[in-house]
């Protein structure tokens, strides 16, 4: 058996066992590594493949396992460099809290994953290296932002993995890829260390093979840090034993303004099968409105890009990265000229259309058209959930309204590519965890992924219906061709 | 919803963002329909609602004002372009 096959939750028994060794790990991954990454490209640039385990105690959760990590979380010494080229060289001179948390848990950082620059996307199109490959289908996309960790996942060239999700980018990747993937509550993780996009709606999850490496990776890096001030300080639940509690009388809301036209066919039927085997299981449906749903691209578009144009102000030329042989332009101070050129040269399209959105939005005379309003509507889309979660446990909906789509196909067209995250988007804005897993296939053999979300903080009850589903399904032991 | 060139221009400015000529007039078309796309909150009532920032009820965070240790400046400052001492470097501002 190849361990690089295997679960977190497998390996972790045999290494417990002293049947295996860290290095037997790291070998297969590395011959898994040098046979299918020439294909796929999940990776930011080549992993550690000989490593040792900081931490040797029994007791350690993730002791002898090796985490491939998203390129926009730092890792003390590593380069970290968010695809983008204004990046372009950047070691980061600390450990993010999640790191340093996988750290203490005995976990090795085997790689950094490529993604969208920024993680702007949904494709993987947007990295500045090169775009990452669908496991499934080589010609399509695996998702974005976090498509790198998604495609090594799916590809096994990871065990586990970290993505950050704004408003998706963990949960449609994992979709696209027929992985498990969660967006934590917002506050449920420390963001320190996380290079910004959009500070209100970040949150880094786990990226799995399967339901309880998930549950299991969550509970070594959710918690409250002193570093990340809307961390929140409440209990870290034993995720992993909660996952057996079963699923009898639970109630899951599915919102009918989720399956409207433009909804692929296929998956619309996956959703369907999937909802009668839970059914069968003793779950309670009920149908549910969403009534500000069709608002929530809108919303988001002027939040996320406001909070970016914000954030990446500090890429300057200045203290990190990357700085253009810059040429004096007439009238203007050098400095100006060295931060223009830097900036058009450091960031690729899709950030130049954010950062210029999100400036507009904020600039004097658009404040209250576009981003007050926005505030507002976001309340309203809060305050939906609010009320169906008063009633539901869970509400139940499809990850994403197609399946993988081809490399090229939406790069002209943002809008329709923005759109792509119609049924993720919201869940960012209203701060609740999320989860996506593999719910089947289409006839052309690409997975298709439902999304579970619950109540702030309601991780436990997420897992347990997602953990009901998997044991039921076969879906998760599915392995793309290579 | 129509967007100037000039528009483009000022707010490329604010951002300190270099663009060449062919990269206005595409975001100017890309932001227009982007912007006519956002148009659609219009139609939301949203007269008596309270603007969310933030989903969690946040507060300031206060802590002692102690001295810990901090990031070693040489390991911060090995990623600067260029630097002179403990310093970043930056062309001259002051003539």
């Amino acid at each position: 058996m190849n361990l690089n096959l295997l679960t977190a939750h497998e390996l972790s028994e045999s290494l417990r066992s002293a049947k295996i060794t860290s290095a037997h790990i790291l070998s297969d991954l590395k011959d898994r590594f040098d046979k299918v990454e020439p294909k796929v490209r999940a990776y930011a640039r080549q992993p550690f493949f000989k490593k040792s385990s900081s931490r040797n105690s029994v007791d350690a959760q993730l002791n002898g396992i090796p985490v491939s990590i998203k390129d926009n979380i730092c890792s003390d010494g590593d380069l970290t460099e968010c695809a983008s080229r204004i990046l372009s060289g950047f070691v980061a001179p600390y450990d993010a809290t999640v790191v340093k948390k996988l750290k203490e848990q005995g976990a090795l950082i085997f790689g950094k994953t490529n993604m969208d620059e920024f993680a702007f996307g949904s494709s993987c199109e947007n990295s500045s290296f090169y775009p990452t490959r669908n496991p499934w289908d080589l010609e399509r996309v695996p998702g974005g932002s976090s498509g790198g960790s998604a495609a090594a996942v799916a590809a096994d060239e990871a065990i586990l993995a970290l993505g950050s999700d704004t408003g998706g980018s963990i949960r449609q990747p994992a979709a696209l890829c027929g992985v498990v993937g969660l967006k934590p509550t917002y506050g449920r993780v420390s963001r320190y260390g996380l290079i910004a996009f959009a500070s209100s709606l970040d949150q880094i999850g786990p990226m799995t093979k399967d339901v309880r490496d998930n549950a299991l990776l969550l509970k070594v890096i959710a918690g409250h840090d002193k570093n990340d001030a809307t961390s929140v300080d409440i209990p870290v639940p034993d995720y992993v034993r909660s996952l057996e509690k079963g699923v009898r009388g639970m109630r899951v809301g599915i919102p009918k303004e989720y399956f409207v036209e433009g909804m692929d066919p296929e998956v619309r039927q996956a959703l369907n099968d999937a909802k009668a085997k839970l059914e069968s299981f003793g779950v309670q449906f009920g149908e549910v409105s969403l009534p500000h749903t069709e608002y929530a691209v809108a919303v988001y578009y002027i939040i996320a890009t406001a909070e970016a144009s914000s954030n990446l102000a500090r890429f300057d030329g200045v203290q990190y990265g990357f700085r253009a042989s810059h040429k004096s332009v007439e009238k203007e101070p050098a400095l100006i000229s060295m931060y223009k050129q830097t900036r058009a040269e450091g960031f690729g399209q899709e950030a130049k259309r954010r950062i210029i959105l999100g400036t507009y939005v904020l600039s004097s005379g658009y404040y209250d058209a576009y981003y007050s309003r926005a505030l507002k509507v976001r309340a309203l889309i809060k305050e939906d959930f609010d009320k169906v979660l008063g009633e539901f446990d869970l509400i139940l909906t499809p990850t994403s309204p197609s399946p993988a789509f081809k490399i090229g196909e939406k790069t002209d067209d943002p809008l329709s590519m923005y759109l792509s995250d119609i049924y993720t988007i919201s869940v960012n804005l209203a701060g609740l965890p999320a989860l996506s897993m593999p719910c089947g296939f289409t006839k052309s053999g690409l997975p298709i992924g439902m999304q579970i979300l619950g109540k702030p903080f309601a991780e436990e009850d997420i897992f347990r219906l997602a953990f009901a589903y998997e044991q039921n399904t076969l879906w998760h032991k599915m392995k793309p061709k290579l | 919803m129509a967007i100037s060139k000039e528009e483009v221009k000022y707010i490329a400015n604010l951002a300190r963002l270099g663009l060449a000529e062919a990269e206005v007039e595409h975001f100017r078309e890309q932001l227009g329909s982007i912007l006519g796309y956002i148009d659609k909150l219009k139609k939301v009532d949203v007269s008596k609602i309270i603007p969310m920032a933030h989903v969690l009820d946040i507060k300031n965070v206060y802590r002692q004002d102690t001295v810990l240790p901090s990031i070693d400046p040489q390991k911060v400052l090995q990623n600067a372009p260029s630097r002179e001492g403990q310093f970043f470097k930056v062309p001259k501002v002051i003539e």
